[in-house]
């Protein structure tokens, strides 16, 4: 029965003007009458992990920007470019991604809709957090069967380019899937010791819905171009 | 010590200068028709660049010395107009400069880059590899012969992979040197055999990157006959440093004496 | 509604490991951060006086040598294979583990949460993998000495096909490429990790009062680098797992087909040789950027506290980076101006660098226009400042010459280009690292560093650097081709004087930073103890309650910040500053 605390934003800076006046002329005269105080990390607004997470995206979206970059560029300049057909699986794979972000809003939404600490449903233990771990992993092992399934036809990483790229994207789209799974992981132990923020848990969030965004944009791009 | 420093700057900016000022290690005397346009834009940056550096650092120390050392009472000034004289200063001098020197080069670029070769320029073909340059004229069909780069085999000096069952290809003349004549637009096909590697001559005023996988070509005219040097720039391993071959530029007699001499080597 | 946490976010760290080694304090990582750079700088430095020594006097066995390498150094005479291999990593090194490291990463750990007001990080575990991968990363790269046949000899710039083909194009392009790109591919995954925790402690940490425009001029730059870095980093690293790959895995990202290296046919097909061009430059102009940023950051700050002054305008040192970090994106392809690709695109890259000059320019200017009428105070720091103005107008200027493709037709790849960057990040920026760390050291340490020692350090130097690399340019301009272990060619004869000159020089100038490292060390643990302001300085590192600061920084009570951070010239009762956390409230008066 653990709750899920909120972020604390109890000290919000007082009504002092956030643009200064024209420091060129030697500003800064403006009336705080509070005594310093002392700010815990958890008093800081927005919670530094909502910033991080949109740092992430944005460092990944560089990668896969490059990545898809490359891939334009070594087809443009190749003759040797055989498209193959996408295993079956890729697109029973990306309905299991899609249905892991419905079950972690459906978690997000039970865990943080207004609850007095009286009423809590029964069974609130995340169970859709571990449908959503369980989808994710589900997806993984999909993955696993696709490349296994173009081994079968003879295409290997270093077979021809497109087979290449086709490893290196989906690779390396796995790879930030486990972390994203991680990520579930720390959650869910946090919220089984009671300790869990709502900035947590949406920073977690919002990562998984973009992993899953990432995964229907490859999609496209190796239907497009591989 | 501000003195002092202010000093050291000034000292540092001119003997900087002396060196540019006074040729000590120019750039070789230009031979090609296209150059004189580059040697231009390099004298026009010279001396906007000189002026802008000797300006800089000249007030730069003027300030240190001037502004140093000031007693207690002094009163804190502010330059004359402030952040905004100088922003725009810096738009207006560094703009115009920078846009005149893009459209100016621009066309110092096209001469060589966007303008095509002539159609009876000369084509004389190079290949560089691991380290060295091996040139490859067409012979009297005029038409390069077919080359297989599985046929390539310094063992038995088929440099460029030469089809020996390619009729068109008994007559190529492949080289170590490359000799050219003197006032004939050359056309000069780029191949590289392995990894990447340049072609620079400084006094042509040419500097190409060989790309492997990419057939790239320059051309130019040389006006001045003699014995030049074309080096590799482009990191290609532990021979980079010594990967040169030598270029003659000769007169048309001489040119086709010497063509004449490298056939009957082949 | 549940208990707010009310506890510290971390309690004081106890045990060796957790204090010195594996730990989350801001500022332990940033000393751990400079440190690596001091080791990588020190290591660096010694790699170019090998290769000096080797350009001046070619045939000259130099003592000991045969130590670094299996092959490489027969009867102490350094082999080509193996000056290319040490300008390899001295460039990488460089490049990397100091310029990227000393001004970002560890003046910017252990400076900018205490400039924003924050007791540390926001994600100090991060924050600690982000040392120790950069670590792991740097220990990677000096190992591949080590293994196979030595390190790879691609220069910092690793062209393909010649890095990617694999060991049949040299000595160290097997292991020891697969080494470097390891390497550099964990300094990326590290520079991304702290660039995480400086974002959101720049966003989301200041303390009550401190607005984004009362930030000193340091935290801005930081912050902008960190942005940078997201871009650059995150694509480096895919090139160089596409470059392990093409050696490890058989793949043709780089490769095309149809090579042939003794005599033998490579079995790769069809790869893209200019588009490991385009991902390395894509990283590599920023990052150069990445290298200036903080170090202008640092000189703008100290030399407003040492001109006793404000800039003349916060606003526009500030807009003026943020143009050369958004510009610096455009110009990449002015490293490629004569590789094959279209003219056009030469042309097309040729205008953004020659308007990147604009802010750069502007800048400058400031620097300068602040110096008029100021009261300026001469200390090793603010010498040191005063010379980055001096080494980044000189470095800037032959910017001029290279931004324009019809020069670079006669510039390309020579002594010119290595003549400007060494300027503007071989000297420029370590001058930032030097002031900053002559500035700094009192807060870090709690001692002063010697002063005469710092002097005559500076003055060595600041001659010393002009001595090595002005001639670079002359060299360049008369045609003098880059990374030759030798000078065989004709026309390059005449030229080996300048180059025996420009060797002494450098050994006399790396000779004189052992001053520095002397005094360094010894003040450390000799030096006089500090007073908590010396410089007079009113940012918030200077309002910690001890020297160097306590594990949280700032104690039970964080600071509230009442002005922005260059209140000089002013009467205050502290004297003619302001402090940004003293609630002191001056009259408005005219400067």
């Amino acid at each position: 029965m653990a709750p899920i605390l909120d972020d604390l934003l109890t000290v919000k800076p007082p009504d002092v003007p956030d643009k200064t006046a024209d420091i060129d002329n030697g500003g800064g005269n403006e009336q705080i009458p509070v005594a310093p105080t002392g700010r815990r990390l958890a008093d800081y607004s927005p919670p530094p992990s909502s910033t991080a997470i949109w740092v992430v995206i944005a460092a990944i979206t560089m990668t896969f920007a490059a990545l898809t970059s490359a891939l334009i560029i070594r087809q443009a300049s190749s003759v040797d470019w055989r498209h193959l057909t996408l295993p079956r699986i890729l697109y029973a794979n990306t309905l299991v991604l899609i249905l892991s972000s419905i079950t972690l809003t459906i978690a997000r939404h039970r865990l943080t809709s207004s609850r007095s600490a009286g009423e809590r449903q029964a069974g609130h233990r995340g169970q859709w957090l571990y449908a959503t771990l369980f989808l994710g992993l589900l997806f993984v092992g999909g993955q696993w069967v696709a490349w296994m399934q173009l081994r079968a036809q003879g295409l290997y990483l270093a077979t021809n380019p497109n087979s290449s790229f086709f490893y290196v994207l989906t690779v390396a789209h796995a790879l930030h899937i486990l972390g994203g799974l991680c990520g579930l992981a720390y959650v869910i132990r946090k919220l089984n010791r009671g300790v869990l923020r709502k900035s947590t848990l949406d920073a977690a969030a919002r990562y998984w819905h973009f992993v899953d965004l990432l995964w229907i944009y490859l999609l496209m791009l190796l239907w497009v171009k591989i | 010590m501000a003195k002092l420093f202010a000093v050291t700057i000034i000292l540092v900016a001119i003997l900087s200068a002396i060196p540019i000022l006074i040729h000590k290690w120019d750039m070789p005397p230009d031979i090609s028709t296209h150059g004189a346009l580059i040697d231009k834009q390099m004298s026009e940056t010279m001396l906007e660049a000189g002026i802008a550096f000797l300006a800089a650092q000249f007030i730069l120390a003027i300030f240190i010395w001037k502004y140093s050392n000031r007693s207690k009472e002094a009163k804190i000034r502010t330059f004359p107009g402030g952040a905004r004289v100088l922003v725009v200063a810096a738009f207006l001098l560094v703009g115009t400069e920078v846009l005149a020197l893009g459209v100016f080069g621009a066309k110092a670029w096209g001469e060589e880059y966007f303008r095509p070769p002539s159609p009876d320029a000369m084509p004389i073909q190079v290949q560089a590899g691991q380290f060295a340059f091996y040139f490859r004229y067409p012979g009297p069909d005029g038409k390069f012969g077919a080359t297989h780069p599985a046929m390539i085999s310094e063992a038995t000096e088929n440099f460029f992979g030469l089809d020996p069952n390619d009729p068109a290809g008994k007559d190529d003349i492949v080289t170590a040197e490359m000799a050219i004549p003197v006032n004939r637009e050359i056309h000069l096909l780029m191949h590289s055999k392995d990894v990447g590697h340049s072609f620079f001559v400084p006094e042509l005023r040419v500097h190409q990157d060989f790309v492997p996988g990419l057939d790239l070509s320059v051309h130019f005219t040389a006006t001045k006959p003699g014995k030049y040097e074309i080096v590799c720039t482009q990191l290609c391993g532990l021979g980079h440093y010594n990967m040169k071959a030598y270029l003659y530029v000769f007169s048309q007699q001489d040119f086709d004496d010497w063509l004449k001499k490298e056939a009957a080597l082949q | 509604m549940a208990t707010p946490h009310a506890v510290h976010h971390h309690a004081p760290p106890s045990g060796f490991l957790r204090k010195y080694v594996f730990s989350l304090d801001h500022k332990v990582i940033g000393k751990q951060y400079y440190d690596l750079a001091l080791l990588a700088v020190i290591i660096g430095m010694i790699l170019s006086w090998l290769m000096r020594l080797h350009l001046g006097w070619t045939n000259f066995a130099i003592p000991g040598l045969h130590f670094l390498t299996k092959s490489g150094a027969p009867g102490n005479i350094m082999t080509p294979e193996f000056y290319l291999q040490l300008m390899t990593m001295h460039g990488t090194i460089m490049v990397f583990f100091v310029l990227t490291t000393a001004p970002f990463a560890a003046f910017g750990n252990y400076f900018l949460p205490i400039q924003v007001g924050a007791e540390d990080m926001p994600f100090p575990h991060f924050n600690m993998m982000s040392f120790w991968v950069t670590c792991v990363g740097f220990l990677v790269l000096i190992s591949s000495f080590v293994f196979s046949d030595g390190p790879t000899l691609a220069g910092w710039t690793q062209y393909a096909p010649l890095s990617a083909v694999g060991a049949v194009a040299g000595p160290g392009q097997g292991l020891g490429e697969v080494l470097w790109a390891s390497s550099i591919g964990l300094f990326c995954i590290g520079q991304l990790l702290g660039s995480l925790n400086f974002i959101s402690t720049t966003l989301d940490l200041r303390t009550k009062g401190m607005s984004l425009m009362r930030l000193p001029y340091t935290v801005w730059a930081w912050f902008i680098t960190s942005c940078m870095g997201l871009g650059a980093f995150a694509v480096l690293m895919p090139a160089c797992i596409f470059l392990i790959l093409d050696h490890v895995a058989g793949t043709s990202f780089f490769v095309p087909s149809n090579l042939v290296i003794n005599d033998q046919l490579q079995p790769h097909a069809g790869g893209s040789t200019l588009l490991w061009q385009h991902l390395f430059w894509f990283f590599g102009h920023p990052e150069v950027y990445i290298a200036i940023i903080p170090a202008m950051g640092i000189t703008s700050h100290i030399l407003s506290n040492n001109i006793r002054r404000p800039l003349l305008s916060y606003k526009v040192i500030l807009g003026s980076m943020v143009t050369l970090a958004l510009l610096s994106y455009m110009v990449y392809g002015h490293h490629m101006f004569v590789s094959g690709m279209n003219p056009v695109s030469s042309l097309a890259f040729s205008f953004p660098t020659l308007i990147i000059t604009i802010p750069a320019t502007i800048m400058v200017l400031i620097w300068i226009g602040s110096l008029y009428g100021s009261k300026i105070r001469i200390n090793s720091a603010s010498l040191f400042a005063l010379g980055f103005i001096s080494m980044f107008v000189s470095g800037g200027v032959s910017g001029f010459f290279l931004a324009q493709p019809s020069i670079d037709i006669m510039l390309h790849a020579t002594y010119f280009v290595v003549g400007h960057f060494h300027l503007v990040m071989a000297v420029a920026a370590i001058f930032g690292i030097f002031a900053g760390t002559y500035f700094w050291f009192p807060k870090m340490f709690g001692r002063m560093m010697n002063e005469t020692l710092g002097k005559i350090h500076f003055w060595l130097t600041f001659v010393g650097a002009y001595c090595i690399f002005m001639p670079f340019h002359y060299i360049g301009i008369a045609g003098n081709v880059r990374r030759y272990q030798a000078f065989v060619d004709d026309y390059l004869q005449p030229l080996i004087p300048v180059h025996r000159f420009i060797t002494v020089a450098a050994l006399l100038t790396g000779a004189a930073q052992l001053i520095f490292l002397y005094n360094f060390f010894h003040s450390r643990f000799w030096g006089k103890p500090a007073p908590a302001n010396p410089w007079e300085c009113t940012s918030l590192e200077w309002s910690t309650p001890s020297s160097p600061p306590p594990f949280d920084n700032f104690g039970p009570n964080l600071p509230v910040v009442y002005h922005d951070a260059y209140q000089y010239g002013v009467q205050s009762s502290t004297g003619d500053y302001l402090m940004q956390a003293s609630p002191e409230q001056l009259p408005a008066a005219k400067q």
